[in-house]
Parts: structure tokens; sequence; C-alpha cells
């Protein structure tokens, strides 16, 4: 299984605590100093109720500079762009931004993520829109699956989906097949994808 | 309603939900566009929009998913889109193109065109403003009785950089209301309904699921409306509630609406089935 290896390097690994915490100032283009921890976004996020820190809590870390800790929670992988603490952040600060950079240098520096399976889920969307252009719901859950050595759960849903016909067993793809070759290369991606 | 030969065309970017999971979403949109009085051309050859996976682990490759969909979107004709996802990706790499010149220059050297600064992003709900608002005796009786709540989901919220982008709530129960249905204020209508987390985390996202279906049972409604095919799916296969509730796209009940009613095909792609309360309420025979 490998769901760790680094995609692209910027930040060195000996990167000291005050580079990072300006790479993802210049990164995020969000002024997340700026947070007196009222916890509004916390009281928004529909996933708090899984995290350790909460949003308010990962950039406590950050601020004070413990950026490897932030990068090692669940709490950055669980995240799932909602926009809601953005919207609600009476320092408007872009909490889901700052989140994406956070996943972004975790992957880079190589951090191990505290939740592969999110990680892999993801790996495996964007393959498959490197194979089809599109994404091919039955194929990325099966080699999620797969990944994941997880056969038996969600069967029934899985079943219950596909008597609805709501999974299609082949793909929809783009007919032109080279352009997405050539967009993983624009962004430096492995020509193999993402760990396959 | 404006009808005929002077239809309005309009590109459409239908993404990767509503060709393939959402096709009742797809079918019936396409039908109530048509109603109206639109023309609409699919995008030729369209793309992924990158979804939430591309813009989680590298932002480059999410701004060139969107990128290619813009480029291909002929001049002059605006772009529809019924996502409010693939909404949001695709309005977020044409606004870091009006901001950044370097952007600018890396979509001309990977396609080949010049940016078009005034391609025109629509949302689905934007066709809908308006065209309601003659009702006729018909269309005002059309949903008599249906209680509903409207759930809009989080992706029509717009984070800090689209603060000025259009704000579509309020728009289900303006329509439906028009029609003759009752919307009802509830808990949860731009909660999150935990999108791709349900592939990875189902444990995290059925209590949230819960909720938000407990949210609309509390108010009584006879069914969530909502605007986000990902949400729809959501609702449906990871709701572990005892009494479960009807869910529509908003799409179809304005197909009903409109008086074209809600196709067979449609209806059997429903894990929650729809049709003993569209007897009830006397919309199917």
């Amino acid at each position: 299984m490998e769901t760790t290896a680094p995609i692209r390097i910027t930040a060195k690994p000996s990167s000291t605590h005050w580079d990072l915490i300006r790479t993802i100032l210049a990164q995020s283009r969000t002024e997340f100093r700026r947070c007196f921890h009222c916890q509004s976004c916390g009281g928004g996020c529909p996933v708090s109720h899984a995290m350790t820190y909460r949003p308010n809590g990962i950039i406590r870390l950050i601020q004070l500079g413990l950026v490897r800790e932030a990068l090692q929670s669940s709490d950055i992988w669980l995240c799932i762009g909602c926009n809601t603490c953005s919207m609600v952040c009476p320092q408007a600060i872009d909490i889901a931004a700052l989140m994406d950079v956070m996943r972004h240098m975790a992957i880079e520096e190589g951090v191990s993520p505290a939740e592969p399976g999110i990680l892999a889920f993801h790996r495996e969307v964007v393959n498959s829109i490197h194979r089809y252009g599109r994404t091919h719901k039955l194929e990325i859950m099966l080699r999620y699956k797969i990944r994941m050595l997880d056969m038996f759960s969600d069967f029934d849903v899985g079943l219950k989906m596909l008597a609805k016909r709501k999974l299609d067993l082949r793909p929809s793809k783009i007919s032109d097949r080279k352009v997405m070759k050539r967009i993983f290369e624009a962004c430096r991606v492995p020509p193999n994808g993402y760990g396959r | 309603m404006a009808m005929g030969a002077d239809a309005i065309e309009l590109s459409y970017f239908p993404g990767c939900s509503l060709a393939t999971s959402a096709r009742e979403n797809n079918r019936s949109l396409l039908k109530v566009c048509k109603k109206l009085g639109y023309r609409i051309v699919e995008l030729e050859d369209w793309n992924c929009c990158g979804s939430s996976s591309a813009h989680s682990i590298q932002s480059d490759l999410a701004f060139h998913f969107a990128c290619r969909n813009l480029a291909l979107a002929p001049a002059g004709r605006p772009l529809l889109v019924a996502c409010p996802s693939c909404m949001l990706r695709l309005q977020q790499a044409q606004l870091h193109l009006k901001e950044d010149p370097q952007a600018c220059e890396t979509y001309e050297r990977m396609w080949g065109r010049p940016v078009d600064p005034n391609l025109d992003i629509l949302h689905f709900f934007e066709l809908l403003e308006g065209a309601f608002r003659a009702a006729g005796p018909e269309l005002k009786t059309a949903l008599k009785g249906l209680r509903f709540v409207p759930y809009y989901g989080c992706m029509l919220i717009r984070p800090p950089a689209l603060r000025h982008a259009k704000d579509y709530h309020g728009l289900m129960e303006k329509i439906l209301s028009a029609c003759g249905a009752q919307p009802l204020v509830w808990s949860h209508p731009s909660r999150c309904c935990g999108t791709f987390l349900s592939v990875a985390k189902p444990a995290v996202v059925t209590p949230m699921v819960n909720q938000i279906i407990q949210g609309a049972i509390d108010v009584e409604a006879d069914c969530i409306v909502t605007a986000c095919a990902m949400c729809y799916l959501n609702l449906e296969i990871r709701c572990s509630l005892k009494h479960q509730l009807p869910i529509f796209h908003f799409s179809e009940l304005l197909s009903i609406a409109l008086g074209m009613g809600i196709k067979k095909s449609w209806l059997t792609r429903h894990l929650v089935d729809p049709v003993p309360l569209l007897k009830a309420k006397g919309f199917m025979h």
C-alpha cells in the first residue's frame, strides 16, 4: 500500500517553523494570524464532532509554531472544504483555503497522513480523471476498497446503488485522450498517477 | 415564458454526477430548460471539474481541470452549470484568471486561446428567476398541499473570494410556493451533507445526514428538495433513521409544476420510494 509518497517538493524537509508559516501565508493568501479564537468556525463546522483540534485549533497550532502537529492531525483531512467556516469567520479568514494548503503541505513534506483512507480516496478520484477525463464512481469505489483492503463494508449500499442504476458499469470518457496527460505533466504528477 | 424559434442558446456543463449517478436530475433539468425557452448545447468533450479531490491534493490540477472547460466554451454564449460543486470550481478558476496575469499566461499557453473575460457562468437557478413570476392559475395550484423543506447544501455558500457572486438562497422557496407548495422553516437548509467523506468515513457522515433528515421530520415535512446531486445521493444512502423521507431533485418538482409530470424512469432511480407521496398528493395517478 503506497499512500504517502511525496508529490512535489517545494519546502525542504529541514524547513524551520517560520519557513513553514511563511509558506502557509503565501500559499493560502489568507491572514490567519488575525484569528482571536472565537470558535465560530468550529461551531459551524459539520465535521467538528470528529475532529481533535477543530478549525481554530489548527490555526492555534500554527500560531504557536507547532506546524508539524497540525500536519499530523486528522482534522486537516476530515475538513470537507464546505466553506462554512470561511463564511462565518468574523475576521474574514478563509479557513477552508488554509486547510487546502495544510493538506498540500502534508503531502509535500511526506507527513504520514492521519487519515490515509481519505487521501487514498482523493488519489483514486484524481487517477480516474487521469484515465478518463471524468470520474467513474464504481471503479473509484472498487479501487479504493482494494487499496484499503476493505471489501465488505458498504456492500449493501453498493448493491442498492447498482440496483437503482446509480453506478454505471462503464466510464463516461472524454474523446481527447491526450489532454489529461498534458495537464498532469504540467502539474508535474508522476506519469503513473498518484501511487498506483 | 418564452418558447419556440427565438430560443436562447446556452452552453451546458453537466458534470460527472448529473451525467451518471443523477441522470434523473439531468433529464428533468433539460426538460424544464426547454419548456422555459432555452436551447441547451452540451459543452463538447467537457471534463471533470476536479471535484473536492483535486483541490484537496494539488491546486494546479484543480485549476487546469476547470480551465479546460472554460476554454471549450464558445464565445458569446453563457455557460450553464447545474451542479453547485462544479459551479464553485469553475467560478474559482475564472476568478483566479481575472486576478492573476500569470494564470492567464498559463491558460493561453495550455489552451492556445485567450481568456474570455466576459464568459458568463450561470447556475441553473438563474434561469428560473422571473420565469415563474407570471404564474398562471394552473401553475399556482400545481404542487398544492406539498409541505417541503429546501435543502441547498454547502456548495451554494460562497467562500470570501466569491462574496460578490450571486446568492441563490430563498429561490426554491419562492418558486415552489408560487406553484402552491408550502415551504417550511427548518434547521439545516445549508448544512453540508458530508460529500466525499461518505466513502472513506461513513461513520462520520451518517450522524450528519440523520441530523439533516431529522430536522425535516421535526417540522413535519413531506419531503426534502435538493439543489445538489451529491447531497441528494448522501441523503439517500447514508440515512439510518427508521423513518426516511422522500428526496426530490428541485428540477423534478419543477417538471411536475410545469405540467410535464415526473417520469417513471426517474422515479425508479430513487432509493426512498416517492411514489406513495406523489399519489397521496394527487401529482400522479
